[in-house]
């Protein structure tokens, strides 16, 4: 700072210097063509920037009659009121609770009860779901009193026991003697869960259709995201963002900490409720391995994928998390998929457009001169009609040698990747550089000549995959706020 | 009778066995800017979080505005008038500035746009900050955020740990007169810093703390004449 700026800084008060005159002028314009449609998006009103994605989601019922794409979109619907719960209380509160789907589970479980041949039962709707809310509200509170004073993993830690405390209950409470009676109560049906469960019904609809289904939970999940819109900025919603960052300074600012911690949870648990009330109505019975930990985990990863507290990527998180697993069903999709992530990841690896070129041009190199050696050894191969068909096929047929042991030339290509790229992280920049061609054509290599033969297990990794590589490039998640230390 | 803001009354504070503050007495008058001075653990922190309720003394009792708050929560005492600058500012990081502020007012369940105008005012740099995450500002920006998110309640008295830390020197300077400022609108202080040097010059009275002990007290002037104080933490 200059003498002449500091005799101004003190003419005009506290902490004005020329930063403050120039403000406007330090505001970066977009530069590229994505920036400024980016730009001209975020001018848009909210009920626009809501309304299109809005109208798309309306319009899917009337340009499909397939069941099975319905059905997706109710799923959907569910994971979406898990994540706008789950955001409530960990990327608000900040309070890491592993035990959520639990909360899922026992409104699966209180639903059933109250409106299934399980206890000859059967209220309205209208009675049933409030009881739903309000017992796992219950039970919510009922965790987070003891939990309250716990703070991070030890938090993780009581509240992952519980989540398991709920499968081992509703497993094994098939047999219960109580001591007034003589023959055992089966409460939870065991392992085989509560067949049978009656649909949600008001003011004589019955929901017993997916589309309805599809309606309903779409109506559930805009008021979830208008709801979740407006906690964030009030009163309640600013206090558990405090909260969930500093406690100490959040306590300085008079936030009752512990009230807002047990509200969290509360509030949390009877949303995971009512979506467990609804999932057991679709799908008419509840079966406790549905609520197990791959559940919980993609969950977290559908709300650590859009950014933790953003509406918008929770929304997108979950539609990656549900959509992408049945998309890669498919081998020709998912196929593709993979593909284009190597594509991807590899160009945000490198970081120069004419470096890509060139690890490009020396990866199908690669492939050929692999093709001419497996032919001179004489492997026998498989011709091209018989392994693959489709736009990719004159593509990949003549670059990949497809040898006739798929197996054993895949398993060992496997291997082999996984010691490079082992090998490739211990190294410099410049081999890696180098080492790359090499590498991702021994990825694609293992690709089509083994993993595609497996699409169940390969889904799995093509899904962990693709997240490292998103999470690599946006550590923050996909809508985010990039960490910032206070220091 | 002048009734002080704040009066410790001989307390004695303990972390688990180790006895910290022994038979500490003090006080800040209304208006009053004490300084309470001393080397690295001497117990300054700490006779904060025992005015603040982050620690309760064994004892010996806190009063504030003649109420005794000894036994009272944190919470509580904020609404009655304190505030604090904590130490390393403790900002909400990727809260928007604006949001630290709303957050500072939190006691107040309707924030009156005054508030905001007042603090804006007095640090047009948080006025035009006010979008960004607070994360993102520079150590004095967030400085003055900190201060400014302790306005944000009205408090009678505000506590400030360490306002110097981690600034630059010109930084510090500015920070001071930053406080002096604050002071002379009418806001009582109690600031607690290592910098005896500084917090001399603006403060009209300071205490001086000696493993856990108050060793002197006196007009800041005279305290800056003592030769004793200028060898131990002066430096000159």
């Amino acid at each position: 700072m200059s003498n002449q700026n500091e005799q101004e800084a003190t003419t005009r008060g506290i902490g004005t210097d020329e930063w403050v005159a120039q403000h406007e002028a330090r505001i970066a314009k977009p530069t590229t063509a994505m920036g400024k449609l980016a730009d001209r998006w975020a001018t848009l009103p909210a009920v626009v920037q809501w309304g299109i994605p809005l109208i798309v989601v309306l319009m899917i019922p009337f340009t499909t009659s397939s069941d099975y794409v319905l059905r997706i979109g109710v799923n959907l619907g569910l994971f979406i009121m898990l994540v706008i719960g789950l955001n409530l209380t960990v990327g608000y509160a900040g309070l890491l609770d592993l035990g959520f789907v639990a909360f899922y589970g026992f409104g699966a479980y209180f639903y059933a009860f109250v409106s299934s041949p399980q206890f000859g039962i059967s209220w309205p709707s209208w009675i049933s779901l409030p009881f739903v809310v309000v017992t796992t509200a219950i039970i919510g509170l009922a965790l987070g009193t003891p939990s309250r004073r716990l703070a991070g993993d030890y938090l993780a830690i009581a509240t992952l026991f519980f989540g398991q405390m709920f499968l081992v209950l509703a497993v094994s409470s098939d047999a219960v003697q109580f001591p007034w009676m003589d023959e055992p109560l089966d409460i939870t049906g065991g392992p085989n869960g509560i067949p049978s469960v009656d649909q949600i019904s008001f003011l004589g609809f019955t929901f017993n259709s997916t589309l309805s289904y599809y309606f309903l939970l779409l109506g559930i999940v805009v008021i979830g995201i208008i709801a979740t819109r407006r906690i964030h900025n009030s009163r309640q919603g600013l206090a558990w963002r405090s909260m969930g960052e500093d406690e100490l300074a959040a306590q300085h600012m008079t936030v009752p900490v512990v009230r807002m911690k047990l509200m969290a949870f509360t509030v949390g648990a009877s949303i995971a409720g009512l979506a467990g009330a609804f999932f057991a109505s679709v799908q008419m019975g509840v079966y406790p391995s549905t609520f197990k930990l791959p559940l919980l985990i993609m969950l977290y990863a559908a709300l650590i994928l859009g950014g933790l507290g953003s509406v918008p990527g929770l929304i997108i998180g979950a539609i990656v998390m549900v959509v992408l697993p049945e998309i890669l069903r498919f081998p020709d999709y998912s196929n593709y998929l993979f593909l284009v992530t190597v594509l991807i990841g590899s160009i945000i690896l490198i970081k120069s457009w004419k470096l890509v070129v060139a690890v490009f041009a020396a990866t199908i190199a690669v492939g050929f001169v692999a093709n001419a050696i497996f032919l001179v050894v004489g492997v026998p191969y498989l011709p091209i009609d018989e392994w693959i068909e489709g736009p990719l096929a004159p593509i990949l047929g003549t670059w990949i040698f497809m040898p006739e042991e798929r197996l054993l030339f895949g398993n060992i290509a496997f291997v082999l990747l996984i010691v490079v790229i082992a090998w490739m992280t211990t190294r410099s920049k410049r081999v890696r550089l180098f080492a790359m061609p090499f590498v991702l054509w021994l990825a694609i290599f293992t690709w089509e000549v083994r993993l595609l033969m497996e699409p169940s297990i390969t889904r799995q990794l093509l899904i962990g995959a693709l997240l490292v590589v998103l999470m690599a490039a946006r550590p923050q998640g996909l809508f985010g706020k990039p960490r910032v230390e206070v220091l | 009778m002048n009734q002080p803001l704040l009066e410790l009354r001989n307390v004695d504070t303990f972390y688990g066995p180790i006895h910290i503050l022994q038979k500490v007495n003090l006080h800040v008058n209304k208006g009053e800017f004490v300084a309470l001075l001393g080397g690295n653990a001497c117990g300054k922190s700490t006779t904060l979080k025992t005015a603040l309720g982050l620690v309760i003394p064994k004892s010996g009792e806190v009063f504030f505005n003649g109420i005794d708050v000894t036994n009272m929560k944190v919470a509580h005492r904020i609404k009655l008038g304190l505030a604090v600058v904590p130490e390393n500012r403790r900002l909400f990081g990727p809260l928007s500035v604006m949001e630290n502020l709303q957050l500072g007012a939190y006691t107040n369940k309707q924030t009156s746009k005054e508030n905001y105008s007042r603090v804006f005012d007095l640090f047009p740099r948080v006025a035009e900050r006010r979008n960004q995450m607070a994360g993102t500002l520079s150590g004095g920006e967030q400085q003055m955020v900190a201060v400014a998110r302790a306005l944000m309640s009205n408090p009678e008295l505000l506590l400030m740990d360490e306002p110097s830390m981690g600034l630059a020197p010109k930084l510090v300077e500015q920070s001071f007169e930053m406080i002096s400022e604050l002071h002379a609108g009418g806001v009582s202080m109690l600031v607690v810093e290592q910098n005896a040097n500084m917090a001399l010059t603006v403060a009209d009275r300071g205490y001086v703390l000696q493993t856990g002990r108050i060793v002197l007290e006196g007009p800041a002037k005279e305290l800056s004449e003592d030769e004793e104080l200028r060898r131990a933490y002066l430096g000159r």
